[in-house]
C-alpha cells in the first residue's frame, strides 16, 4: 500500500466561531502532484494554514507521515499566497530565499556560507539569480512568485504546500513553475497546490481535491475530475442563491 | 562641556538607541500607534509600582509598569479580534482608559510625592545628573544612566540573538509559524522590550519623547535603505544625532531639552522625506518627470523608425504629428541629440545606429518585460528602474 503523506481527520476550522471548513477528511498519498480547487472563500488557504499549524482548528487532527505536524516541520515547505507579506519590507530577493533555511537552523543560529550557497542554487533554479540583490518591491508579480518558490525549494522538504503559485504570472513563468513542480514529484516529493485555472488541472496535476467549506471529492484526476464534482463545488452557492 | 552636560547627552543618546531598535520593528509591523498607547498606559503601572517601591528607578516598578504596557497590547488585540472596531479605534479605547486611571491615582494618592503628570509626559533630562548611584562613597554616575544602560544591553543582546527570528516573523508570520518560530512569543517579546524601554526612559525623557524616539528615526531610516540591518543602524544614528543636536539647540535657546530633541527628530524626518535618493518626495517627482519625458522620447524615436519619408521627419512637422506642445518636443529633441540617438541635417531628423538599437531594445523590453535586455540602460534612464 502507498504511504500517506498528509492525513486530515474531522478537521473543522473557524474564524471567530464562524466555521469556514467543516469536518474535512483528507488523505494525500505520497508522491502526488495535487490541486486543491474551489471558489473564492472556499477555505483552500485556510485548509493549508490549518495543516501547517498556522491556524488552530476547533476540532480534528492532522498528521504528516503519521506523526503530528510539530515533529515533522522539517519535511514540510510552504509557499503562502503572494499578498500575505509586505513587499516593501527592507530586504532583498536573496535574503527572502535564505529565510527558507531558517527552519533547519533552528533558534538563534544564523545562516552561513552553506545556507547562502543553497539559496543561490534555488534562485538559479527558478531563473532569478540575476535579481538576487534586488529589493523585493522592485520585482514584478511573477518574479515575486518565483522568489517564494525558491524559498520553498531551499527548505528541501518532502511535502510542498503552495497557495496559488500561478497567481498573476505570465505563460512563460507558469510553464517554468509547473516544470519545477513536476520535477519535485519525479524526485518523489508530494506537492499540494491551490489552483484556480480549471482548464489546466488535467494537464498539470495527477490528483485533485474539490473543496467548498466541505470536502466534495478527492482522488486521481482521471477518475474524479468531472462535471458532476465541478457542479457540486462551484454550483452549489449559485443554486442556493437562486432558491433564496 | 561640563560633566553634567556630557552625562545628559550620553543618557539621551543611549535612550535614543534603546528606542530605535524596537522602534524599527514597530514601524515595519505598522504598529507605530501602539508605542503611543504603551507610553501612556504605563502610567497606572508606574503609580502602583511607586506605591509599592517608593522609588521611580526600582527594577520592580519598571517591570510592573512594563506589564501594564503589555496588558495594553493584549487588550487592544482582544478588542480588535471582536471585529467590532479597527485597530486604531481599539488603541484609542484602551490607552485613555488606562492613562486616566493613572491620572486619578496620582491626583488622589500621590499629590505629595515627586510624581506629577508633566514629569511623566515630558520628563526632565536636565535633572538626570543630580540623581546619582553611590557605592559607599564612590560615585557610580547618574541613576538614569544605569537604568537605560542595563535596558539597552538587554535589548542589544536580544537583538543579536534573535535577529533572524524577528526579521522572519515581521516579514512573514505564516512562514515563521510553519517553521516553528512562534510569532506570538516574538511579538510579545518585542512588546515587552518596547514597554520596558518606555518605562525605563520615561523618567529621563518623558513619554512623548519616547514615542518620538521610537518612531521618527525608524521612519526616516525606512526611506533610505532596503536592508534591515542598515535600517536599524541608521535609525540609531538618527536618534543619537537628534538627541545630541537637540540638546545643544535647547542649550542655545534655553528651551526644553525633550522638546528640542523632538523638534530635531521632526527636522531629520522632514529632511529625509524630501531628499531621500529614491523614496524621497523630490526624487519621486523628478523621476516621474523624467519618465514622462522618456516615454515621449521612445514614442518619438519609434515614429522616426517607422517613417522613412522626409515629410514625416521634418523638425517643424514633428510637433503636429506626434501632437506635443512645443516645449516638450524641444526637450525630447535635446535629450535625443544629447544621447547621440538622432541626427538633424537640413531640419530633417534621422535615427543614428545607437538610436535605432535603443528603440528596438526599449520596445522589446516594454513588450516582454525581460529585464536582462535593458540592464545597461538603467543608469541613463529612469524609465527602466522599476
Ligand atoms: N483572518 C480571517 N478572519 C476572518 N475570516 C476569514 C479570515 N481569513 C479568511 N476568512 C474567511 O474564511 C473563508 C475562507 O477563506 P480562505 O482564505 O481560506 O479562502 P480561499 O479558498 O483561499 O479563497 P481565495 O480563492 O480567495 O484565496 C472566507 O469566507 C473568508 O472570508
Ligand atoms: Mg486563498
Amino acid at each position: 500500500m502507498e504511504k500517506i503523506a498528509v492525513k486530515v481527520d474531522d478537521l473543522t476550522v473557524a474564524y471567530n466561531y464562524k466555521p469556514v471548513l467543516w469536518d474535512i477528511d483528507l488523505k494525500i498519498p505520497e508522491g502526488v502532484l495535487m490541486a486543491i480547487v474551489g471558489p473564492n472563500g472556499a477555505g483552500k488557504s485556510t485548509l493549508i494554514k490549518a495543516i501547517l499549524g498556522i491556524l488552530k482548528p476547533i476540532a480534528g487532527s492532522v498528521t504528516i507521515f503519521d506523526k503530528p505536524y510539530k515533529s515533522q516541520r522539517k519535511h514540510v515547505a510552504y509557499v503562502p499566497q503572494k499578498g500575505s507579506v509586505d513587499w516593501d519590507f527592507p530586504t532583498t530577493a536573496l535574503d527572502v530565499v535564505m529565510m527558507g533555511t531558517y527552519g533547519s537552523l533552528g533558534w538563534i543560529k544564523r545562516p552561513g556560507i552553506k545556507e547562502k550557497k543553497r539559496a543561490l542554487e534555488a534562485l538559479e533554479k527558478v531563473g532569478m539569480l540575476s535579481f538576487k540583490n534586488r529589493q523585493i518591491s522592485q520585482l514584478s508579480g511573477g518574479q515575486q512568485q518565483r522568489i517564494f518558490l525558491a524559498r520553498a525549494l531551499v527548505q528541501d522538504a518532502s511535502i510542498y504546500f503552495m497557495d496559488e503559485p500561478f497567481q498573476g504570472v505570465d505563460a512563460t513563468t507558469e510553464v517554468a513553475i509547473i516544470n519545477i513542480l513536476k520535477e519535485l514529484r519525479k524526485a518523489g516529493k508530494t506537492v499540494v497546490v491551490v489552483h484556480h485555472d480549471l482548464q489546466t488541472v488535467p494537464e498539470y496535476f495527477d490528483w485533485v481535491t474539490f473543496l467548498n467549506v466541505k470536502k466534495i471529492a478527492t482522488g486521481p484526476v482521471k477518475d474524479i475530475f468531472n462535471d458532476d464534482n465541478l457542479t457540486k463545488t462551484y454550483g452549489i452557492n449559485y443554486k442556493v442563491s437562486i432558491q433564496k | 562641556m561640563t560633566d553634567a552636560q556630557f552625562e545628559i547627552q550620553l543618557i539621551a543618546s543611549l535612550v535614543a538607541i534603546a528606542c530605535a531598535i524596537p522602534g524599527t520593528f514597530l514601524v515595519l509591523r505598522k504598529m507605530a500607534m501602539i508605542s503611543d498607547a504603551i507610553s501612556h498606559s504605563i502610567l497606572p503601572g508606574i503609580v502602583v509600582g511607586f506605591f509599592i517601591t517608593q522609588d521611580l528607578n526600582s527594577p520592580l516598578l519598571i517591570l510592573l509598569a512594563a506589564m501594564t504596557g503589555v496588558l495594553t497590547v493584549v487588550l487592544v488585540e482582544k478588542i480588535q479580534k471582536t471585529k467590532l472596531v479597527k485597530e486604531d479605534t481599539a488603541i484609542g479605547l484602551v490607552f485613555p482608559a488606562l492613562f486616566s486611571i493613572g491620572v486619578i491615582l496620582i491626583a488622589k494618592f500621590a499629590n505629595d510625592v515627586h510624581l506629577d503628570i508633566d514629569a511623566v509626559l515630558l520628563g526632565e533630562l536636565a535633572f538626570t545628573p543630580f540623581d546619582r548611584v553611590f557605592y559607599g562613597d564612590i560615585d557610580l554616575g547618574p541613576k538614569s544612566l544605569w537604568v537605560i544602560g542595563i535596558i539597552l544591553s538587554v535589548t542589544l543582546t536580544l537583538l543579536f540573538l534573535f535577529f533572524k527570528e524577528l526579521k522572519l516573523s515581521t516579514f512573514d508570520a505564516g512562514l515563521a509559524t510553519s517553521l516553528g518560530f512562534s510569532p506570538v512569543i516574538l511579538h510579545y517579546g518585542l512588546m515587552s522590550v518596547a514597554s520596558i524601554t518606555t518605562v525605563g526612559a520615561f523618567d529621563a525623557v518623558g513619554a512623548i519623547l519616547v514615542v518620538a524616539l521610537m518612531i521618527a528615526p525608524a521612519a526616516s531610516a525606512y526611506l533610505l535603505t532596503t536592508n534591515l540591518k542598515k535600517m536599524i543602524g541608521l535609525a540609531c544614528f538618527f536618534g543619537v544625532f537628534s538627541a545630541i543636536s537637540g540638546y545643544w539647540v535647547a542649550h542655545w535657546l534655553d528651551a526644553s531639552i525633550a522638546g528640542s530633541i523632538t523638534t530635531m527628530l521632526g527636522v531629520v524626518f522632514l529632511f529625509v522625506y524630501l531628499f531621500a535618493p529614491s523614496k524621497g518626495l523630490i526624487a519621486v517627482l523628478y523621476r516621474e518627470k523624467q519618465q514622462r519625458i522618456e516615454v515621449s522620447l521612445i514614442t518619438f524615436l519609434l515614429h522616426l523608425k517607422n517613417h522613412s519619408e522626409k515629410r514625416e521627419r521634418h523638425v517643424n512637422h514633428l510637433n503636429e504629428h506626434i501632437n506635443w506642445e512645443k516645449v516638450r518636443s524641444k526637450t525630447v529633441l535635446t535629450l535625443a541629440l544629447k544621447n547621440n540617438m538622432i541626427l538633424i541635417t537640413d531640419d530633417i531628423v534621422s535615427l543614428t545606429d545607437k538610436g535605432d538599437e535603443f528603440t528596438s531594445k526599449a520596445i522589446e523590453y516594454i513588450l516582454t518585460n525581460e529585464d536582462s535586455l535593458i540592464e545597461d540602460m538603467k543608469d541613463d534612464f529612469f524609465l527602466f528602474r522599476g
